[in-house]
């Protein structure tokens, strides 16, 4: 019984993942493109629980459904209104070309791992029950990883100064604006 | 392991990431093109949390883990560019963007 409501949990969340997947490349108003991304990364997230990665999906909740997704609609907001559809304008052969190469990324990917790993996916290692728990993952960052926090925190940081470079506003648009404004 | 094994985990981090491209590539704003990133970033990230599931090792997580603040660092940068083109009044349209020059 166990077995079932996880089978039938998991292919809900499958199905919510690509679904949503879809309806981000092909709604128009990126409003509501964003917003169906939040709904794939929630659905996500229960995949990963269902993997047993419990940090993992309370973290992609946390900052990618929370942080990155609200950063992400205020600046679609900021932009105003700005629909573009998928297939609008431009000639179609480049369109038909773009899904003929993503099919062909998907039927090398899946050759790729079949050939690699075919016979090997069945027989999952027994896990105990704190895998992927925050005090498992915490004492990998500090022990094992500790180099790759610390490189984590420097890339954020240069990102967070290269946002602020890009987001001020230089003088000669200052200017720009002023001579504008004067009749 | 209760419910599917993890080659079920792989099929569904494969057509993500192929729908993920087929955004980047089909789509001329550049807010959906990071949106598809996304989209590809969060497929790969299934993968390494299936496979460390597949191989009872964390590493995998961490890895994961270190990939979404890269990604919270592409977005920064990303949507700091799309402010800065939007401010400089030019068309928010990936195929005129040619030059990377002010």
């Amino acid at each position: 019984m166990g077995d079932f409501l996880v089978w039938v949990v998991w292919i809900l969340a499958a199905a919510g993942c690509l679904g949503s997947a879809l309806a981000v490349i092909s709604f128009t108003n990126p409003f509501f493109s964003a917003l169906a991304l939040i709904g794939n990364l929630g659905s996500l997230a229960v995949l990963f629980l269902l993997a047993s990665a419990e940090f993992v999906a309370a973290a992609q909740v946390l900052v990618y459904a929370g942080a990155v997704m609200v950063m992400f609609l205020f600046v679609i907001a900021y932009l105003g209104d700005r629909t573009e559809g998928p297939v609008t304008g431009g000639p179609s052969w480049v369109s038909l070309g773009a899904l003929v190469v993503a099919a062909a990324l998907l039927v090398e990917i899946v050759v790729v791992i079949g050939l690699a790993a075919g016979d090997g996916l069945a027989d999952e290692a027994k896990v105990e029950r704190s895998f992927g728990s925050p005090s498992e993952i915490g004492r990998l960052f500090l022990t094992d990883h500790l180099l790759a926090f610390e490189i984590t925190s420097i890339v954020l940081l240069v990102a967070a100064v290269g946002g602020v470079v890009l987001g001020t506003r230089s003088r000669a648009e200052d200017e720009e604006e002023l001579a504008r404004a004067r009749p | 392991m209760q419910g599917p094994d993890i080659s079920w985990y792989l099929v569904v981090s494969a057509i993500m990431f192929a729908i993920g491209a087929a955004g980047v590539l089909l789509r001329r704003s550049p807010l959906i093109v990071l949106l598809s990133l996304e989209i590809m970033l969060n497929a790969a990230n299934l993968s390494l949390i299936a496979f460390a599931r597949l191989h009872g090792d964390q590493d995998g997580q961490v890895f994961a883990l270190a990939v979404m603040a890269v990604a919270a660092a592409e977005v920064v940068v990303g949507l700091g560019l799309i402010v800065a083109i939007a401010r400089r009044r030019l068309d928010l349209d990936v195929d005129r963007l040619r030059v990377l020059r002010g």
